[in-house]
């Protein structure tokens, strides 16, 4: 990696300060994206600003809600017996993302901010409905996710949290890439009293988007038969040498079946 | 402490610093004043260098030294040399172009060292690397077979004629095609052996060194083969004679094939050591090792069996085109040859074989070998051509091998590609293959699949291997330009401890553990007290170093010979202290004994007296006890065996998991059972991986798509099935220990037994062959493809 300088500031304005005052500065989450990132040299950042001190990690049920601190690691998340409990789609989404050294530095507000369209979390988030809560404001995920390593967070904006609401039923159905692991095609479904929501990633070229017409069929009869015979375009579908585009077409339709399944 | 000789699950002794951080690998190696390598690699396949601009990278903060490929040259340095030559058929020598260590004039694949950067730290190093300002002229590029055999195809080498290293055949053309001609029916398949790119846990390292009092350079190095690399870097490369240059290979994190090498990165460091009187190391990064390891495999065939109204092969006729990438790595033209071609005749008594190949260069990685080496291509060539010719013909596929199988009686048998096989049973290893694979009820199994939505298939594989490698004389006939003999040492300290100096090299096979049981076996010795040491030329004896599943049959062998020659200088001691006659000493459980009466000495006893030799037949007997032995293989030794896979295919998807693996192998005696076992697990790991997920790729550019493990697949521990492993060993009949060799078998006898189970799981889709490896996508379109035509029928 090039030579940067390193902060690790104790409070959330000190860490917005930082970030916002010089556009070559960025933040420092779990590093798992971000750190082989940087020993390849494709990042030079001037100074790393290390978040781990801001008091950021943590999880708590808030009445319809469950609340999870930015810096929270995804083996907690897959581990806590709340999320266990009330979204199981998330905490089995957790233990999904890399492997165990991973699982315990990665955090979803780092993996969010990112947005590598082949990552797990923003399926979850955006098929929750849920609100990422930063410095200083809140974006619905319906606006939060703009395209492939692309966000609504402005220079210096730092997650804070994410609220998610309950859903009454979620899973998520990964089928990886073979040598990477990440998603070729990931689906999270949830079912919420105002109907069902669908959100796929690592297939779309604009990263994580939600399959409106399954969606729609979901909501009328949530089950598996009713997404048979949807067809989604390749059109707009990542291709590369692990899938071509119309296999990652024709995944959909049968991750969403296998993740519907789940859930029901 | 229990058994610990020839037959004993012994725990290997080296996994305690393994498995706690304390093992001593070559980048734990510095050196006082050491500085640091980075080397700047072509990031283009094919391209003329205009200029190479030093100035800013030479002025960079740190840096030493930059050197490019005509400093090299200027100083005499010579091209990696290339250590077996194969004749065409025409009688004339293989093209054997240069290949400087430093690229010069033209870069041939992407990651072709283009200069070397030297600063006091790394990251100097590389900082200045990219400072480097390179001109280059792009010229158009090959790599893939097909292409560069095509008339008007880009020349890697000029003056290399059709990129054709060499045009080789074995066989009489004449015959085979008489054979073809009079055949009842002939089966053809065309078939690729996917490139594979090794991924050994510890990437490369090369720490060179330089002493400015005794003139001495010692080259620090991940080698499988200490004493090759400084033959082939001081002989033919650097010129530093050998008693002025050591070379140490401590501890490797494994090879399989691509650490025997000499690499360019080795002369590299040892010559700027000596210009710079300072230590250089470099260590590779993971991204380029992709490209600058040797790669494996990489073949493209035309396979044709004649058969007669039975299913009786009658002829084996075969093209092969082998990829050699951009240059010749150091025993790349044996492997599609003499590992390959001589394998054809497999277990099968095929009467006539003819096989022509053609060696190609190409604008991509050498390649060279890789476990198994040639005989894995070989194998899944012929494997898949049975399984093609019983699809073909109706004939049961274990029907159709158990008839043209070289039967128990005929060893020694003599195939028509020059092996002579000394041992095998290939009707045992099959009927015990079947048996613990519950071959008879995989149709219920397959029937249970059904009802989860899974398509099950099995497939079998029933090999030959050749290894143990190999007979002087006859590889130095062949082109081979050293010999393959191996040396041990078996030094017996004055209290009765051993230490074994063996020219074989430990990668993660365990010899530690696995040689000192046989001086556990043969001298009595308890196992604590033996050490092996292995991979330092300062130490050991010239020998050959691990490869070809070559340590037990051949260095064990040696540490054998040494050993009888340690007892029986034990008993001419033993006489004289004990007033008998030699003819009357015995040796047996470490004493030696006056036969018929109860006078013994131990061999304590006798090692103190040869060491403190105060009373000693001194006028016939030299002092010490410390022999070595040079053992020259009579023949190459031939494990074999029978492989069964058995897979399940998602047809929604088509991605196979593996269910069930089976192996009986024949591997000769067996010293460690527990380790002969994890070599099979790991061996066929390897061969799971080729079969389903690995696969190297080069864009048209000859850019490689597969440079980083986000893209190449390797195969995870949850790939891989539990598996059944058992041996049914028949005695290798020339070596001492009657070991054959167990480090490739899991990898030469796997991929097609997996592919033959992909193929009869598919077989209601109308599949007759698909390539390697079989991946999701892959299966998916063919399953795609087919469904109509199942549908319409």
């Amino acid at each position: 990696m090039y030579d940067f300088t390193y902060q690790k500031p104790s409070s959330l304005a000190d860490a917005v300060k930082v970030l916002s005052g010089d556009m070559e500065a960025k933040a420092l989450a779990g590093g798992q994206t971000f750190i082989p990132v940087l020993k390849q040299r494709l990042n030079k950042p001037s100074t790393v600003v290390d978040l781990s001190k801001l008091g950021l990690s943590g999880i708590t049920v808030a009445g319809d809600k469950i609340v999870i601190g930015a810096m929270t690691r995804h083996a907690d998340i897959a581990s806590n017996p709340d999320i266990q409990a009330k979204i199981p789609g998330l905490a089995h989404q957790a233990s999904l993302i890399g492997d165990e050294a991973v699982r315990h530095r990665g955090t979803m507000g780092g993996s969010l901010a990112n947005n590598d369209p082949a990552a797990c979390y923003p399926s979850a988030i955006l098929a929750l409905g849920g609100t990422i809560k930063t410095d200083r404001r809140s974006i619905a995920a319906d606006d939060f996710f703009q395209g492939m390593f692309t966000t609504a967070l402005e220079q210096g904006e730092i997650i804070t949290s994410i609220e998610l609401p309950i859903p009454q039923k979620s899973a998520y159905e990964k089928f990886r890439n073979p040598a990477s692991r990440y998603a070729i095609v990931g689906v999270f479904v949830a079912k919420h009293a105002s109907g069902v929501r669908l959100a796929i990633t690592g297939a779309g070229q604009g990263g994580v988007f939600r399959h409106t017409e399954m969606e729609k069929a979901l909501s009328a009869n949530f089950s598996p038969d009713a997404i048979n015979g949807i067809v989604t375009p390749a059109d707009d579908l990542n291709s590369d040498i692990h899938a071509s585009s119309e296999y990652r077409a024709h995944l959909i339709g049968v991750v969403s079946k296998r993740a519907v399944a789940k859930a029901a | 402490m229990g058994f610990e000789g020839i037959g004993a699950s012994v725990r290997r002794k080296e996994d305690v610093r393994f498995l706690s951080g304390k093992g001593n690998y070559t980048d734990d190696i510095n050196r006082p004043g050491q500085l640091y390598a980075v080397i700047k690699r072509a990031d283009r396949a094919h391209a003329k260098i205009n200029s190479i601009n030093i100035a800013a990278a030479s002025a960079a903060p740190g840096v030493v030294k930059v050197f490019v490929g005509d400093d090299m040259a200027a100083d005499g340095v010579g091209g990696i040399p290339c250590g077996w030559q194969i004749h065409n058929q025409d009688g004339s020598p293989m093209a054997e172009p240069a290949h400087p260590a430093i690229a010069t004039g033209k870069v041939r694949h992407v990651g072709d060292p283009v200069a070397v950067v030297i600063a006091t730290t790394k990251q100097e190093a590389r900082n200045a690397a990219e400072l480097l300002e390179i001109d280059y002229t792009d010229l158009p590029a090959v790599a893939h077979l097909t292409d560069a055999v095509k008339p008007g195809a880009v020349e890697v080498h000029d003056g290399v004629a059709g990129n054709i290293c060499y045009d080789w055949a074995i066989g009489d053309k004449a015959v085979i095609d008489g054979v073809f001609a009079n055949a009842h029916k002939v089966v053809k398949l065309e078939l690729t052996n996917n490139r594979l790119i090794p991924n050994a846990m510890e990437p490369r390292v090369a720490l060179g060194d330089y002493d400015t009092s005794s003139g001495e350079f010692t080259l620090y190095t991940t080698s499988q083969n200490p004493h090759v690399i400084r033959l082939l870097m001081g002989a033919f490369v650097l010129h530093i004679p050998e008693n002025k240059l050591r070379v140490f290979a401590p501890d490797v994190g494994g090879g399989f094939g691509s650490k025997i090498y000499h690499y360019a990165e080795e002369a590299i460091v040892t010559w700027a050591a000596g210009k710079l009187r300072r230590p250089v190391k470099w260590t590779a990064d993971r991204g380029e090792s992709f490209m600058s390891d040797a790669h494996g495999r990489d073949h493209v065939s035309t396979a044709e069996m004649a058969i007669d109204q039975e299913g009786h092969f009658l002829g084996l006729r075969i093209t092969t085109l082998a990829n050699m990438g951009a240059y010749l790595s150091t025993f790349a033209p044996a492997v599609p040859t003499y590992l390959y071609a001589t394998l054809l005749s497999g277990v099968y008594k095929t009467p006539v074989i003819y096989c022509n190949v053609k060696a190609v260069f190409t604008n991509t990685v050498p390649v060279d070998a890789y476990r198994g080496a040639g005989r894995p291509e070989a194998t899944y060539l012929l494997e898949r051509l049975v399984d093609v010719i019983a699809y073909e013909t109706g004939i049961d596929k274990v029907e159709l091998r158990r008839k043209n199988f070289i039967p128990a009686d005929a060893f020694p048998y003599q195939t028509p590609v020059a092996l002579q096989y000394d041992s095998g049973d290939y009707q045992t290893t099959l009927r015990v293959g079947l048996k613990n694979a519950d071959w008879d009820g995989f149709e219920a199994r397959r029937a249970e699949a059904k009802k989860r939505g899974k398509l099950r298939g099995i497939g079998i594989s029933t090999y030959v291997e050749a290894c143990g490698i190999a007979p002087s004389a006859v590889v130095g006939s062949l082109g081979a330009r050293a010999g393959l003999y191996e040396v041990a040492e078996i030094r017996v300290h004055p209290t009765g401890s051993v230490t074994v100096f063996t020219g074989t090299h430990s990668h993660g096979q365990g010899h530690e553990t696995t040689l000192a049981q046989l001086v556990v076996d043969q001298l009595g010795v308890p196992f604590d007290q033996v050490e092996v040491v292995h991979g330092d030329t300062a130490k050991i004896p010239f020998g050959m170093g691990t490869y070809g599943s070559r340590s037990l049959a051949v260095g064990g062998s040696a540490m054998v010979k040494a050993m009888d020659k340690v007892i029986a200088k034990g008993k001419k001691i033993a006489a004289h202290l004990m007033e008998a006659s030699v003819e009357d000493i015995e040796f047996k459980n470490n004493t030696f004994t006056v036969a018929g009466t109860d006078k013994s000495k131990t061999l304590t006893d006798i090692s103190l007296a040869a060491y403190v030799p105060h009373n000693y037949p001194i006028e016939e007997l030299e002092p010490g006890l410390d022999e070595t032995a040079f053992y020259d293989p009579k023949n190459f030794t031939f494990p074999g065996g029978c492989h069964i896979a058995e897979v399940e295919i998602d047809p929604e998807t088509g991605v196979v998991a593996m269910v069930n693996f089976t192996a009986v192998d024949d591997v000769g005696r067996v010293i460690n059972p527990m380790i002969v076992e994890g070599q099979v697990q790991g061996g066929v790991a390897q061969g799971i991986g080729q079969a389903l997920m690995e696969g190297c790729g080069y864009d048209a550019d000859g850019q490689l798509t597969t440079g980083s493990f986000m893209d190449y697949t390797m195969p995870r521990a949850n790939d891989i099935p539990n598996m059944s492993v058992a041996t049914e060993n028949t005695m290798c009949t020339h070596n001492p220990l009657g070991s054959k060799g167990c480090g490739e078998v899991g990898a030469i006898g796997s991929p097609p037994a997996v592919i033959n189970a992909v193929v009869d799981a598919l077989k209601d889709y109308g599949v007759r062959h698909l390539d390697m490896p079989a991946t999701g996508p892959k299966l998916w379109s063919i399953i795609q493809a087919s469904t109509p035509r199942m549908a319409a029928e």
